[in-house]
């Protein structure tokens, strides 16, 4: 069991989800509610890391992440750190790879968030920050409870973009899945075996915790 | 709770996207009902007033607090207005008393909850504090919303002037037993309630029994403000009549008989107890409700004596439980005439299609108005 590859793969996961959640709100609740021109383009664009291939999505990163590149430089110049071959890429990556399936549960579940629910809010005093914690955000709990079990668990299993941005480094880059790829590679059949099993487990309970998670909504709805 | 404030007043202009043109006041305890056909704009009258929409111009003031103006257009968390939703848009992760307590952010925290379960005893829902809206049913939710509007009237900001409370179509979702249970509640409520309350309803017999006044509004203009017999009774144009169900609506013309103001029409005099102001000459269109007509008995050897009498052929008799609607095509009318009889007396009388009928026409029900 490589766990080093495990320490980061979580590592990298729940940083992930941390960071994404939030941004995810910002950007689905205009996406849900406000209509404006080029709405369609950015709903397209939340959709398109969906699509494309890892390795794509990897190859045009590794551009930009660059020392030379647009966000490399930036990043250097302001921390001094390379988002190449480093664990900051790595997040980087991952942020942007997760982001339609962050966004999308989120957006489906404040589109369904009755314009009455936030009017009654208002006219019951509530400004739009308190209107947030207090009606928005426990009525699209399930959204976000999907938002981030999905990005967790496909975190953990990304393959292509991580090893096209971050290589294969013992404790800076090597997650579980790549590690189980090394162990493949090096004929440890058993070794790769113990840590496949244990991704299989991991996305299990991910998964289980939802159900519990949004049944217990459910019951609060009701 | 707000006593002895001022009244609220209310003025909105626009054009666009639904047009706007009406003003109205509503003093504090007098229930003022907004009555019209749907897309009338009336729902969005009580948006403007609550902050959720706003007009382009006019203004809106409580209690002699600028709610709306040229320069000031207040949020809603900033007015002090009750909204009772349509739908009651309870939140549905809350429990009852939370709901209530939502409403209650200008309150001392240490007095929301004391204060939400003196709320939700008024609308007699003590001992269910704790279910959720789906625990609850349709008529419970309803004071549940009817509470919290309540509460927020009661104690929102004290800058805000005087609380009001705004009600859309607040019993419209409810079945009628309900319904009726919760009008009953309201004007029970609303007699120790000493703040203005604003009803937006397009059932005219809602508005009959609750309201102190009514606005007619259509197309978003206020076509006549008064109080509920005023404009059931006493439309101030056809327009209105049309609107309120008055379907006994003709043309005719003022004339003079032996001295004092008659009506001409279809070739026949009619005594009237008022011409409204209608000078002698004029065109006039006038009304009468179907309480107005009385049928006479066809064996009635004082037909002729009878006020108002006028004779005509049944050409649709429809039996509607303990009475019967009646249309009599007069001679000389395009329109018809309608009227009840009870069912029993259509029965005995045999009344059907193609059977001649005579029917007098009250003089004092009979209300006349400029002619289109």
């Amino acid at each position: 069991m490589d766990w080093s590859a495990l320490s980061l793969s979580l590592q990298l996961a729940v940083m992930t989800v941390l960071l994404l959640l939030p941004l995810a709100v910002l950007l689905a609740r205009p996406l849900a509610w406000v209509s404006f021109p080029g709405k369609g383009l950015i709903d397209a664009l939340v959709t398109l890391p969906l699509l494309l291939p890892p390795t794509v999505l990897g190859f045009y990163l590794l551009g930009v992440f660059a020392p030379q590149g647009v966000l490399g430089q930036t990043w250097l110049a302001l921390t001094g750190r390379s988002l190449v071959f480093s664990f900051d890429g790595l997040l980087a990556a991952s942020l942007l790879v997760n982001i339609p399936f962050a966004v999308q549960p989120v957006q489906r579940a404040f589109e369904a968030i009755p314009r009455e629910a936030r009017e009654a809010a208002w006219c019951c005093g509530l400004s739009p920050w308190r209107t947030l914690w207090r009606v928005e955000l426990p009525l699209a709990w399930p959204g976000l409870a999907s938002a981030m079990v999905l990005t967790f668990v496909h975190t953990l299993g990304e393959f292509g973009v991580v090893l096209m941005v971050g290589g294969n480094l013992d404790g800076a880059t090597r997650t579980l899945s790549i590690a189980i790829y090394d162990r493949v590679q090096a004929f440890d059949d058993s070794g790769a075996a113990r840590m496949s099993l244990l991704l299989v487990l991991i996305a299990f309970a991910a998964v289980g915790s939802l159900h519990f998670f949004t049944r217990k909504v459910g019951r609060r709805g009701n | 709770m707000a006593t002895d404030g001022g009244p609220l007043e209310v003025d909105l202009r626009q054009q666009t996207p639904i047009p706007l043109d009406c003003a109205f006041d509503c003093a504090p305890g007098e229930l003022l009902a907004l009555v019209g056909p749907s897309g009338s704009g009336k729902t969005t009258v009580l948006r403007c007033i609550a902050g959720l929409h706003r007009a382009a111009q006019g203004a809106i003031r409580s209690n002699g607090a600028t709610w709306f103006d040229e320069r000031i257009c207040l949020p809603p968390q900033q007015r002090r207005a009750g909204f009772v939703f349509q739908n009651y848009s309870l939140l549905p992760h809350l429990s009852a008393l939370d709901n209530v307590m939502l409403a209650l952010g200008d309150v001392p925290p240490r007095e929301r909850a004391a204060t939400a379960r003196n709320w939700l005893a008024r609308v007699h829902l003590q001992g269910l504090d704790a279910r959720r809206p789906a625990q609850l049913s349709g008529g419970q939710q309803q004071r549940v919303a009817l509470a919290r509007a309540l509460a927020r009237a009661a104690s929102g900001p004290a800058a805000a002037g005087g609380g009001v409370l705004l009600m859309d179509e607040p019993f419209s979702a409810v079945d009628q037993v309900t319904r009726g249970k919760l009008r009953a509640e309201l004007a029970r409520l609303r007699q120790e309630l000493a703040i203005p309350i604003v009803l937006v309803t397009h059932d005219l017999d809602e508005a009959r029994q609750l309201a102190d006044r009514m606005v007619v509004l259509h197309r978003g203009k206020a076509l006549q403000t008064g109080t509920s017999e005023d404009v059931l009774l006493r439309p101030c144009s056809p327009a209105v009549a049309r609107l309120v169900g008055l379907t006994n609506l003709f043309a005719g013309t003022v004339g003079i008989d032996s001295g004092r103001p008659c009506l001409e029409w279809a070739g026949r005099r009619l005594a009237i107890a008022d011409s409204c102001g209608c000078a002698p000459g004029s065109a006039v269109n006038w009304v009468i409700p179907a309480e107005g007509v009385l049928l006479h008995r066809p064996d009635s050897p004082s037909r002729g004596e009878a006020e108002n009498p006028v004779t005509g052929t049944i050409t649709e008799a429809l039996r509607m439980g303990s009475f019967t609607q009646l249309t009599l095509s007069i001679p000389g009318e395009a329109q018809p005439l309608v009227f009840q009889a009870s069912s029993h007396t259509a029965q005995r009388n045999k009344l059907g299609p193609g059977q001649a009928a005579s029917v007098t026409l009250l003089a004092e029900r009979i209300h006349l108005m400029p002619a289109e």
